[in-house]
């Protein structure tokens, strides 16, 4: 098939970015989106021009390193499915394909599609783990775990920190990611010491790295390519306001 | 010349001895050391964070942009650890032998053991971390099996099990990032090793978003920078995996140990055609469920579901009765490419086999979930819809993964696959503590070609980056770091940085100023098919002269027509590509070098001229039983050293899986 692309170029942060349309031809369904990048950035190379950087690694959809905002939505049109994943089945000759990076203050553009993410590790660094030192560990079966607790833990772990749900959000806030992290902590005995001040302390930080506030407008949860749920927000929610009230540190 | 430096004393009692003795550095000299740790996959990260923890002054580095993008994060299947918890007769003697077996002997007996010996703490540690592996209903931790042995000791988190366990590593550095004891640099790329009085003592790096070339300084450097299994251009590993760090590590003194020893995992998806830019693995843990058959009619034509039970042959069950679908990997890749050759193969290219999950979905799983909720006689439609929500719980996001990429729903048709390039058990040659041949260089995790032989077993690799990075380098560098307590932090502006930077940068230069018409991608390409057609799951003579000259004239090419468009001070990366390649094309020939000089076959390394009757791999101890550690001496020029490799514990035998 044949297409039309209409990519967001920006050099760097410091300049200020436009769209340019591009055409490339004789594109296979079997393709994945990123391949046709692939296709087009040769094109590009063989005519002389600079290609489009885009971020990518795993090609999995599992690093969470791709991020396309694709027709108006992050990751485009599969549901549950990375920009890496998504193949060009989704697509038909003929097509206008518009893609952009994602759109958020804590996210700068840094150079065409690809974004600095680096909030998101400061958001962790701020409590998005368990204090525990190598070799302080008990055996592993000495606390058993409830199924469905674990698995509940383990759905929320799967959140792969692509920052879908903030490109998504009107508001640009990161409440999905965040809430996926507490969860995933707070439903394990292993994090339950520490659940008052991570869930404080990681509130804090997206704060000050300029994620917007939550609105519930559910946004995230429809374009979250692992389907983190949005139960997710209302455990944060509630651990946050326990910690409210309990935690003296306020 | 080269010393492993292996414990004395029995082999059970070396590592238990080792740590009783070796020197430690007091913690208050510990803040005034620096380790600089390139790579923050599984092993850098377990081993920065838990150099943080102990208090020394790290810096890593990865080129990605988060240290949670590392490639460890795609593993899919588990990880092994001689727990016992099944109680179906594991010990950490028999993970020891099953890993030695399974490496084809061609592993060294020390270092394998201690492996073994840590295994369960990893667990343990993971567990502590939060990493959520998967439950029984009685709420302790649950086990698979994978290839090449007979019990289960295989923990897992679904299919994500690398991401899991990454994650907790992660958080771990974070945290240390957090109180100060780690500095992490992110989409930077190390580009030499600066070496002073024959010391590693920094690094050379690129910021990859201005393009600015950065001296670190560090008493010791930590090299965790993953495998280069993407020199076959078509590979599983991610799209930016490469050998660089290992590569300027070896131009500097590091020999490259067993080079030709890669892995070719049997069930992957398959190449359908010329756009693909990588390869997808279906995890080996499928195998524990599916059953692998070609039809038994030569180009049988029809779909695979109207194919009747008699007239498919399921090769692994007849060849392997013992061992069945959970051969070794390079057994059963050996054995998908005999049929696809012999003329069995299916789908449009003909180069792919079934992998079937009916058979254990209904007999199972369906009966089973049946039998649970009381279902009396069930029909074959209720055992289908049982067992398939069992398989989604095990498997779903690799059943997923598979549809999306291939448009086919692999509950309802067989999944088809075919073995691709996956992991390389070559690296840089280290001793016991992990001490490349360079004094302060230490190698970790893939990148070092310690533990798996010629071929390793399934869930092996996450174990082995986990215990270099938690519990081995932790004792083994304050051994060295003991004596480097006086040794003041030197400063960057010493020549051998300056001298270091300008070769870096001399390099850019030059591949900015080639200015020629051929893309990268295109060299990187035409470098794989020379390296899978005679440097792949068959190997001969004629052909690996013919590859190394080949790979010669390519590298000529390179210099002198690659196009890089863009500029040096930005982000660029066509020229980040560009690096990369040039090392693959340099690696490539010493590959097939190796590869060449090693006439006999062992685990993935499968040589035409050596084999048995029946086909099978045909080892030859007399010869060949070493480690080949090959030293650069310039360009196209390599010496080789030999570690004779000594068994003491244990009998090499010809594998036998029948
Ligand atoms: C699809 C897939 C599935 C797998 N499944 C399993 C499994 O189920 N069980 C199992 O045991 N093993 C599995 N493996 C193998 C295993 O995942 C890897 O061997 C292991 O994760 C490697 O870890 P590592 O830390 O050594 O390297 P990596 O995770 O590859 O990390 C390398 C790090 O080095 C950095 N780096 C590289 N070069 C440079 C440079 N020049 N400068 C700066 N930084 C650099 C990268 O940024 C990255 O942080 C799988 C592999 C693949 C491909
Ligand atoms: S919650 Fe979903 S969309 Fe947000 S970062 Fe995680 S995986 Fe991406
Ligand atoms: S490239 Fe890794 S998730 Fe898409």
């Amino acid at each position: 098939m044949n297409l039309t692309l209409k990519v967001w170029k920006q050099k760097n942060k410091d300049t200020r970015g436009s769209f340019e349309t591009f055409q490339v031809k004789g594109i296979s369904s079997e393709m994945s989106f990123l391949e046709m990048f692939d296709v087009l950035n040769e094109q590009l190379i063989e005519e002389g021009k600079e290609p489009i950087a885009f971020d990518h690694d795993c090609r999995e959809g599992i690093c969470g390193m791709c991020s396309m905002y694709i027709n108006g939505r992050p990751h485009g049109p599969w549901h549950g499915t990375t920009t890496c994943q998504l193949h060009m089945r989704a697509f038909k000759d003929g097509d206008t394909i518009v893609v952009e990076p994602w759109r958020a203050n804590a996210f700068p553009v840094i150079k065409d599609l690809i974004v600095d993410r680096r909030a998101f590790d400061h958001i962790i660094q701020a409590g998005g783990f368990i204090s525990v030192n190598t070799g302080n560990a008990v055996d592993g079966n000495a606390i058993p775990i409830e199924r469905e607790k674990a698995d509940q833990s383990f759905a929320a772990a799967a959140c792969i920190g692509c920052g879908a749900c903030v490109a998504a959000c009107k508001n640009s806030s990161a409440m999905l990611f965040v809430s996926a992290k507490v969860s995933h902590l707070a439903l394990l005995p292993q994090g339950a010491p520490e659940k008052k001040t991570r869930v404080m302390n990681m509130i804090a930080q997206m704060d000050k790295e300029g994620f917007g506030a939550c609105t519930n407008t559910g946004a995230c949860e429809a374009v979250c390519p692992k389907e983190i749920s949005l139960e997710n927000i209302a455990r944060l929610n509630q651990e946050y306001l326990g910690s409210s009230f309990t935690s003296d540190k306020v | 010349m080269l010393n492993s430096k292996i414990p004395p004393g029995k082999l059970e009692d070396k590592w238990t001895d080792y740590k009783g003795h070796v020197k430690l550095v007091n913690p208050a000299n510990k803040r005034k050391l620096e380790v600089i740790v390139v790579g923050t996959g599984l092993a850098g990260a377990s081993a920065a964070a838990s150099l943080g923890e102990l208090g020394y002054k790290v810096k890593a580095y990865c080129f990605q942009d988060s240290p949670r993008r590392a490639h460890s994060i795609a593993a899919q299947g588990g990880i092994n650890a001689a727990k016992n918890y099944q109680n179906d007769g594991d010990s950490v003697f028999r993970l020891f032998y099953d890993t030695i077996k399974g490496g084809d002997y061609r592993s060294r007996e020390s270092n394998v053991h201690r492996l073994a010996e840590i295994s369960a703490n990893i667990i343990d540690q993971c567990v502590a971390q939060g990493v959520p592996f998967a439950r029984e209903y009685g709420g302790l931790l649950a086990n698979r099996s994978f290839g090449g042995v007979q019990v289960k000791r295989t923990f897992y988190a679904a299919g994500q099990t690398g991401q899991q366990l990454l994650i907790g590593a992660y958080q771990a550095l974070e945290r240390q990032v957090a109180l100060g004891n780690v500095t992490m640099y992110t989409r930077h790329e190390m580009h030499d090793v600066v070496v002073i009085d024959g010391k590693a003592r920094g690094i050379i790096c690129r910021n990859l978003v201005t393009g600015e070339l950065e001296r670190h300084f560090g008493h010791a450097v930590l090299l965790c920078s993953g495998g280069y299994g993407n020199v076959f251009y078509l590979s599983t590993n991610a799209m930016g995996s490469n050998v660089t760090a290992a590569w300027k590590a070896h131009k500097k003194g590091a020999f490259f140990a067993n080079p030709c020893f890669t892995q070719i995992h049997p069930t992957c998806i398959p190449v359908t055609g010329d756009h693909q830019s990588k390869l997808t693995l279906m995890s080996e843990s499928l195998r524990n469920d599916g059953r692998i058959w070609v039809p038994k009619k030569k180009d049988d034509a029809r779909r695979a579901n109207d194919i009747p039970e008699d007239e498919r042959d399921y090769y692994l069950e007849r060849r392997y009765p013992a061992f069945g679908n959970l051969v070794p990997r390079d057994v059963a890749s050996r054995a998908a490419k005999e049929r696809c050759d012999a003329g069995y193969g299916v789908g449009t290219t003909k180069q792919a086999v079934y992998l079937d999950f009916k058979y254990n979905l209904i007999n199972k799983y369906g009966r089973a979930e049946a039998s649970k909720q009381g279902i009396e006689n069930p029909d074959t439609e209720t055992l289908i819809r049982l067992g398939k929500e069992v398989v989604k719980e095990e498997y779903g996001n690799l059943f997923d993964m598979y549809e999306k990429i291939t448009g086919e729903n692999p509950y309802e048709v067989p999944m088809r696959i075919y073995p691709a390039v996956h992991y390389t058990m070559g690296g840089l040659w280290v001793d016991y503590e992990l001490k490349t041949s360079v004094d302060g260089l230490y190698a970790l995790g893939e990148a070092n070609f310690s533990d798996h032989g010629a071929n390793r077993l399934g869930a092996s690799a996450l174990m082995q980056g986990l215990a270099d990075g938690y519990f081995v380098i932790p004792y083994t560098l304050g051994n060295y770091l003991a004596g480097e307590i006086g040794t003041r932090p030197i400063p960057t502006t010493h020549e051998a940085f300056e001298a270091s930077e300008k070769e870096v940068k001399e390099r850019i230069d030059k591949l900015m100023g080639i200015k020629g018409k051929q893309s990268v991608e295109s060299f990187h390409k035409r470098l794989g098919k020379i390296m899978w057609n005679k440097c792949g799951m068959a190997r001969n003579e004629q052909g690996l002269k013919e590859a190394i000259e080949e790979i010669r004239a390519l590298r000529k090419e390179f210099w002198n027509d690659v196009r890089i468009p863009g500029d040096i001070m930005e982000m660029n990366n066509e020229l980040d590509k560009a690096n990369r390649v040039a090392d693959f094309i340099e690696l490539g020939e010493l590959m097939c070098l190796d590869a060449l000089e090693r006439a006999e076959s062992c685990g993935g390394h499968f040589r035409e001229e050596s084999q048995t009757e029946e086909g099978e791999a045909l080892r030859n101890d007399d010869k060949f039983m070493y480690v080949a550690a090959w030293e650069y001496k310039g360009e196209s020029n390599w010496q080789l050293n030999k570690e004779d490799l000594v068994y003491e514990e244990i009998k090499p035998t010809q594998r036998n899986y029948k």
